[in-house]
């Protein structure tokens, strides 16, 4: 396929591409392996991410389901010695294929980091670069402000746009980065643990965004905190030891669990 | 939702930007290499090349005909003395050494320089000797139909044995490698102890103190300190203040008929000594850092007093890297030219350094000087000096590496 | 009968186990010994302060300060000692190097910090190391035997003089670039790597990345790095005094001869100087002018590193 080519004229036709329901999952991937150096981070995991939902990733410190998820947009091949096998499908077309274009990957595949990680610029302009990096031809003032309200911090910094990001709070650097994240109308967004540097009240208000958020999104998160993937996601995976365990609706996993392995998980009984 | 009709498709020509800088900044690198290989090309360039030589007086009219100077025998050329030299020069040279004595390549080189004076009318460098030697030959023939082309190697071992004198054709290098050499030998016999002294007792001993944090950043301050600034500092302390000690006159040294007031190879190796030391202390203080506390704590477990800890211990574990930081310090010391012209050095020099008490020049210091003569042969006599020093450097470089692998080799199994 | 007791510890001898602090005359004389080592670098900052202050002080006896600082004439002959000349002529050489060591310095920090294998990252620094550890002698003479001749030959004979200001400052760029590199290269590998992420992250390429999102971020880092090099380049002597001219001259043409504080103290004290002379004191008051200008230069350095380190830490 020719979505994602780093020519001029294949990644023009990303846009006629891309529109709701082509495939049943917005984010697919196969037999999706990962190794630093000799050392296999995540064994051969396959999961499908269905449309408009929130996927919870889930296991102990170390399972691999961080590992994992930067492997959906690319973000492993920046460290040097990751190597990745397997596929990720995104509109049918494997991401890893050699003719297609990391930057353009990442551009439609957002991500949401463990901290809080603004740009060293005004809260107007964190919104405002990514846009205008990927060349968006609407208009600033407007896409700043939307992006602003859809994570719900608009009010709180509207007097403030010019300020630096870093005199905001953590929960609202947060909150900004993932308005920064959204301001690019990305198709799915990547949380790794968004929650875990932030206070109980920003916590608490970064997850009552997600249920708004998931009407725009397909939304992976990954979440050492077992409450939280019960609390937010539709459907969730737990990882273990690099391997994808089971994966089922939340409710299933947590009430009902097939695997062994879950169960003893779930109850506490590790991790 | 989507939102990819609101973005314009520039994915390519961001890419070409990005590579165009990737160009630009990797440009930027080799910019700064190629910029090393002019600055040693040229240096090579100017040490080696065609000269055309024009003698002042005829070689044929001092010899029969028939025959030529080089090769004459010792006889026909002590005649060509006797006759050519003015007597106050032929005393001054039976003095030196009796012209009796003296050996028949000695007395043709006396012919040479003192009667026949051969004088440079043209010099090429390098490359153009290589390449346009034709050009080079046309030129000659029409511009200097008595001259001899020769080609000539400024820097030579000849070069390199030879003292100071006032002539491109005849001077060398050797009065101002000794003076570097005597130079930096007082430079490492007072910063080497008195470094690493203080790096030993700001790391081991020093407290958290007001006074030794301003120890501390005193020291990064002196190691910005522009070199020509020591240079005034040992103009006053070390040349004018200790004048007595520095000139040698309080030790009776300077009989000599030498009168160094006080510039002298010693005051330039101490003034050099301040300029390095607070680099000297740097480095020492960071490998004595590297060093594990472990170390130290097992060392002071059995009973062992601080210093016998530092001295058994806490030194041994990371002289390797205290040497190859002084000796950084210590090449860097060679190069300097500045603080050395402040101080006093000798523009020209009659007789070589003999110790500390003499009056000094130095390598960097005759590049100087040859380098802001007009004379073309200066500058090539210049780039010659520069190949001896920076060789001298990477001499001592290698050395130290030397040094240190060994060093690290007793460590492993000693 | 009695066993026979050797002691073989000076506490033994006690026949008790003692903890009392036995007195080591030889340590604390040691400790002496370092304690004065360390004390040198405090002894030479307090040698350069009053070498140079009391023989400024006397200068300033006979020059007004205001005469110093605002004259436009050094002539020291006829009694003229205005330092402005001397001052304009380092500030213009120093900004040509500036000019050449920071945009060339900032490429090359970047290229080694974001683009460069580590391989390729440990090839090319110890080049560039030698760069820095080439004595500056020997850049003067490339300044004056072959910069020179190619800006003129470039820019027509009569156009620029065999000594200017613009030849040293180019090649004294060179000379500082190192140091601005590997300064800013310091600065740009302090900038975490969550900020680089996040710029991938939102589809921004590697020049994006690194130009818009590390660069900013570490301005400071980076002008710590320019005033540093500023700092260098004013200090700086031998590039200047084979190739930017001998004699003062207030001028603002870069293709002029023009001399700096630097090639002036040079070239002066290089000659026959009688000490106690108003030529000889004025040599220190200049010195003393570099000396607050430079310190000042590496002290606001020093600081801007000290406080990015903080913040990142």
């Amino acid at each position: 396929m020719r979505l994602f080519q780093k020519n001029a004229a294949g990644s023009d036709r990303l846009d006629a591409v891309i529109g709701p329901g082509e495939s049943e999952h917005a984010l697919e991937a196969k037999d999706l392996s990962v190794f630093y150096g000799g050392f296999e981070a995540v064994k051969r995991v396959s999961i499908g991410f269905e449309r408009k939902k929130v996927t919870a990733l889930i296991g102990p410190s170390g399972c691999g389901k961080s590992t994992a998820l930067r492997a959906f947009n690319r973000m492993n091949e920046l460290i040097s010695g990751v190597r990745t096998e397997g596929e990720v499908r995104f509109h049918g077309v494997n991401v890893y294929e050699r003719d297609v274009d990391a930057v353009k990957v990442r551009r439609w595949i957002g991500m949401v980091f463990q901290k809080p990680n603004p740009f060293s610029k005004s809260i107007y302009e964190n919104i405002a670069w990514g846009a205008r990096i990927n060349g968006y031809k609407g208009d600033f003032d407007e896409l700043v402000e939307n992006s602003l309200k859809q994570v719900a911090l608009w009010d709180e910094v509207k007097d403030k746009l010019k300020e630096s990001a870093y005199a905001l709070s953590g929960g609202q650097q947060q909150r900004l980065c993932i308005a920064r994240a959204v301001a690019l109308k990305p198709e799915i967004l990547l949380m790794d643990e968004p929650t875990s540097a932030l206070d109980p009240l920003s916590t608490a208000k970064i997850e009552s965004l997600l249920d708004d958020l998931k009407k725009r999104y397909t939304i992976i998160i990954v979440t050492h905190n077992m409450q939280q993937a019960g609390r937010v996601s539709d459907k969730t995976g737990f990882m273990l030891l690099g391997e994808l365990v089971e994966y089922s609706d939340t409710k299933t996993l947590f009430f009902n669990p097939k695997d062994p392995r879950t169960e003893n998980y779930i109850s506490g009984r590790f991790g | 939702m989507s939102g990819s009709e609101d973005f314009a498709a520039n994915l390519a020509s961001r890419h070409a930007r990005g590579d165009r800088w990737r160009l630009m900044f990797m440009l930027s690198t080799m910019l700064a290499i190629v910029f090393l290989g002019a600055l040693i090309l040229t240096i090579v360039d100017d040490a080696f090349g065609y000269v055309v030589m024009v003698d002042e007086v005829d070689q044929r009219s001092l010899v029969p005909d028939g025959q030529r100077l080089e090769g004459a025998g010792a006889e026909t050329l002590r005649a060509i003395i006797d006759e050519g030299l003015s007597p106050r020069r032929y005393r001054a040279l039976e003095r030196e050494k009796p012209f009796d004595e003296r050996s028949g390549a000695d007395l043709y080189d006396i012919v040479l320089y003192e009667i026949v004076k051969p004088q440079v009318a043209e010099t090429y460098t390098l490359f153009e000797s290589l390449f346009e030697r034709k050009r080079i030959v046309e030129e000659t023939t029409r511009a200097h139909p008595d001259g001899e082309l020769i080609f000539r190697s400024w820097a030579s071992m000849r070069f390199l044995s030879t003292s100071l004198t006032a002539r491109p054709l005849t001077t060398g290098v050797l009065t101002a490698v000794k003076g570097s050499l005597l130079t930096i030998s007082i430079t490492i016999l007072f910063s080497f102890p008195i470094g690493i002294a203080a790096a030993i007792w700001l790391e081991e001993y020093a407290s958290d103190s007001r006074l030794n944090r301003f120890i501390q950043v005193n020291i990064y301050n002196l190691a910005g300190v522009p070199s020509i600034i020591y240079g005034m500092l040992g103009l006053a302390i070390f040349v004018r203040g200790l004048e007595g000690f520095t000139s040698g006159s309080a030790f009776g040294a300077s009989a000599a008929g030498e009168v160094a007031n006080g510039r002298t190879v010693l005051s330039a190796g101490l003034t050099l000594a301040l300029l390095i030391l607070p680099v000297i202390i740097i480095n020492a203080q960071e490998a004595i850092r590297a060093v594990s506390g472990s170390l130290r704590q097992s060392s002071l477990a059995v009973g062992a007093t601080k210093w016998q800890t530092i001295w058994h211990h806490v030194l041994p574990a990371s002289f390797d890297r205290i040497l190859t930081g002084a000796v950084l310090a210590v090449s860097r010391a060679i190069g300097e030219t500045a603080p050395l012209v402040v101080v006093g050095a000798s523009t020209f020099l009659t007789q070589d350094p003999s110790g500390v008490f003499s009056k000094f020049t130095t390598l960097p210091i005759q590049i100087y000087q040859w380098t802001s003569r007009p004379q073309a042969e200066f500058r090539h006599v210049a780039a010659a000096a520069i190949i001896v020093l920076l060789a001298l450097m990477l001499s001592l470089n290698a050395f130290a590496i030397i040094t240190r692998n060994r060093l690290r080799k007793q460590k492993r199994f000693g | 009968m009695k066993p026979v007791q050797t002691a073989m510890y000076p506490e033994e001898t006690r026949g008790v186990l003692s903890f009392g602090k036995r007195s080591r005359p030889h340590e604390n004389i040691i400790q002496a010994v370092l304690v004065f080592c360390a004390a040198v670098s405090i002894l030479t900052t307090l040698g350069i302060i009053v070498v140079l202050g009391t023989e400024s002080s006397a200068f300033f006896r006979e020059v007004s300060l205001r005469e110093f600082l605002t004259g436009r004439s050094w002539q020291p002959s006829i009694g003229e000692f205005g330092i402005l000349p001397l001052v304009n002529a380092t500030l213009m050489t120093s900004l040509a190097a500036m000019l050449v060591a920071l945009p060339l310095g900032l490429g090359v920090a970047v290229y080694l910090a974001e683009y460069a294998s580590e391989r390729v990252r440990e090839t090319l620094k110890p080049i560039l190391e030698v760069l820095s550890g080439v004595p500056t002698v020997v850049y003067g003479y490339f300044a004056l035997t072959v910069v020179t001749p190619a800006l003129r030959n470039l820019f027509g004979q009569d156009s620029i003089e065999v000594y200017n200001t613009l030849s040293a400052g180019l090649v004294m760029g060179v000379l500082i670039l190192p140091l601005v590199s590997s300064m800013c290269e310091d600065a740009l590998s302090a900038v975490p790597r969550s900020l680089r992420e996040a710029a991938y992250a939102m589809g921004a390429t590697k020049l994006e990345t690194s130009v818009m999102i590390i660069v900013p971020a570490a301005f400071s880092g980076i002008a710590a790095a320019f005033i540093l090099g500023l700092s260098r380049a004013v200090g700086e002597t031998m590039i200047v005094a084979l190739a930017a001219g001998a004699g003062p001259k207030l001028t603002l043409n870069p293709l002029k001869a023009a001399e700096t504080m630097t090639g002036h103290i040079v070239r002066i004290s290089g000659g026959d100087i009688s000490y106690d002379s108003m030529d000889y004191r004025s040599l220190f008051a200049i010195a003393l002018v570099l000396f607050v200008t430079t310190l000042a230069l590496n002290m606001v350095s020093r600081s801007i590193v000290k406080k990015y380190r903080e913040v990142y830490e």
